[in-house]
């Protein structure tokens, strides 16, 4: 059983998780033309090392960051969205940006 | 006979010709086409420019050794039962061409041509396959919905009973789908290759992809640089690592995908079922081992390890559905990093630079495109012309959200 640490439950089995993918940074969807629109939603990085990345705690509907290297699945640092999100980002927000 | 073993050892004929490049091969300075990757389709792509396009000053360059890659490791399932009218002429053509490959390549790759079953639990299951049995047919494959009676005559030790999980409704019966021998389809297109002036260089590694004016001009190796005139890569797993090399982006995740095989039994069951809703799939192999694979991993990684919840999960589904297998010893588990694209189709074709070609995004499904991949590939290498059967399957179809939607017809079916 391979354990990731909740910033909210604690260290937990990796199971009770889902992958939420890489974290990058959603262009302004009034704003920008289709092709961004198009690389933000489909075309990620991929890489192989030390990659940051959305994970949900499924039972408590918990969403957090985690570095992880993406060779070993060995994991860096887990830490809640709050310290790098001040507010909520979303179509909404970003028009005002 | 050691009498007949020392005549043997004398002939002219031993030892016997490299089917291969030999190991000390130097590299040139230049070729016409640089391959990275020697798995299956790096070498069909080979074989194709060589004997069909006269092309031969040829590299297949790989990291590892010929067909170390995914093409080891698959479970050699081939069929053309898919969703969409594209997937289905193009996975159509392949399945044509492992017909004849044995002889085409005068090496056998041991097609069989066992049928496959999918199983459906549940009433969107069988909406779904109704679905594909009509376009299937209406494209000329034999694909049709079978009821219990039916399944019960295509897989006798099949559990059937209603005391399970999900209990089996029905099923899609594609009596076309077939099993090839994995490595020798690699082995075969790659001696094929060779015979013909490629060069293939294992343990060569393409670590930087220089351009120049938007135009591909070299490869870097652990072994120094070599000019191209056109270079194609065909790296399943390594896909991104190796396109970000030549600065191109990819819809691409590397996710593991695992899978095992039992200790062997007497022949009792010929055709490949596939469960869709418990993540499972089988057959049995000639060498008599139940071969058993089933969903990718849950997340992302560069790693071919494997883990114990994995092969649970696959132990729990197959006893379900042949319980006899409940006391089968497993013999040998491992995994391959597949290439997955968001659509569940591949990306075949041109890349934003220019004489740079993709082969890529096989995800779990790409060892049955080998034939047809390595000859649209090959054409379009040697003419500059995008072959029909592969334009749907460019790049560009992401930027213009025209994908290619497999994810219903290909998951955990392969
Ligand atoms: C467990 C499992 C089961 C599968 N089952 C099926 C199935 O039943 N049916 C099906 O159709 N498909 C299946 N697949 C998918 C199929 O195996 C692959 O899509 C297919 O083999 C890809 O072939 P390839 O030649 O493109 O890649 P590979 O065979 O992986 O070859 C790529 C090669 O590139 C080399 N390489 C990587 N990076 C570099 C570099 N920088 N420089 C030089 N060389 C490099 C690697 O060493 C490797 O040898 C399965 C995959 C797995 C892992």
């Amino acid at each position: 059983m391979k354990l990731l640490n909740c910033p909210l439950n604690g260290p937990r089995n990796i199971a009770e998780f889902s992958y939420g993918g890489e974290l990058h940074t959603m262009p302004n969807p009034t704003m920008c033309d289709s092709r961004e629109w198009a690389e933000y939603v489909f075309f990620d990085r991929n890489e192989a090392g030390v990659v940051t990345e959305w994970w949900m705690h499924n039972a408590s509907a918990y969403w957090f960051l985690a570095e992880r290297n993406t060779i070993t699945d060995e994991v860096v640092r887990t830490f809640p969205a709050s310290e790098m999100f001040t507010e909520r980002v979303d179509s909404i927000n970003a028009d005002k940006a | 006979m050691p009498f007949g073993l020392v005549k043997f050892g004398l002939r002219k004929a031993y030892p016997a010709r490299h089917q291969f490049t030999p190991a000390n091969t130097k590299l040139k300075k230049r070729y016409d086409v640089v391959i990275i990757g020697a798995g299956g389709h790096g070498t069909s792509i080979a074989y194709n420019l060589a004997k069909y396009h006269g092309v031969t000053n040829v590299a297949v360059l790989d990291k590892g050794y010929i067909g170390g890659g995914n093409t080891a490791r698959n479970t050699a399932v081939i069929r053309s039962n898919y969703l969409t009218e594209e997937s289905v002429a193009f996975y159509r053509e392949s399945l044509n061409l492992y017909r004849n490959l044995s002889n085409e390549l005068g090496f056998n790759v041991m097609t069989e041509n066992r049928g496959q079953l999918t199983l459906a639990h549940n009433d969107a299951a069988i909406r779904n396959f109704r679905w594909r049995a009509e376009v299937n047919q209406h494209l000329g494959i034999r694909s049709e919905l079978v009821d219990l009676q039916t399944i019960q005559e295509i897989a006798a030790d099949l559990n059937l009973s209603e005391e399970v999980r999900y209990p089996i409704i029905g099923g899609l019966w594609h009596a076309d789908g077939a099993t090839a021998r994995h490595d020798a389809v690699a082995w075969g297109f790659a001696k094929g290759a060779c015979e013909r002036g490629v060069e293939i260089h294992q343990l060569t590694e393409a670590q930087d992809i220089e351009v120049r004016d938007g135009k591909v001009i070299a490869i870097r190796t652990n072994r120094g640089r070599i000019e191209c005139g056109c270079a194609v890569q065909a790296v399943a797993g390594s896909s991104s690592t190796v396109a970000m090399q030549a600065n191109i982006r990819l819809p691409i995740h590397t996710f593991p995908l695992q899978a095992m095989v039992t200790q062997p039994y007497k022949p009792s069951l010929f055709p490949h079922i596939s469960s869709p809703q418990l993540h499972v799939y089988t057959h049995q192999t000639s060498r008599g081992e139940f071969v058993i694979g089933g969903g990718s991993d849950p997340y992302p990684l560069y790693n071919t390890r494997a883990t114990l919840e994995q092969k649970e999960s696959l132990a729990s589904a197959i006893v379900e559905l042949f319980p006899h297998l409940a006391q089968a010893k497993v013999l040998r588990q491992w995994a391959g990093i597949t290439d997955m694209t968001p659509d569940y189709s591949p990306i075949m074709g041109l890349s934003p630079v220019r004489n740079y070609f993709l082969d890529a995004g096989w995800g779990t499904w790409g060892f049955k495109a080998t034939p047809i991949c390595g000859k649209s590939m090959a054409e379009l290498i040697a003419t500059g012309h995008v072959p029909e059967i592969i334009r749907p399957f460019e790049l560009e179809r992401f930027y213009r959200f025209r994908q290619v939607n497999e994810a219903g017809a290909t998951a955990a079916s392969h």
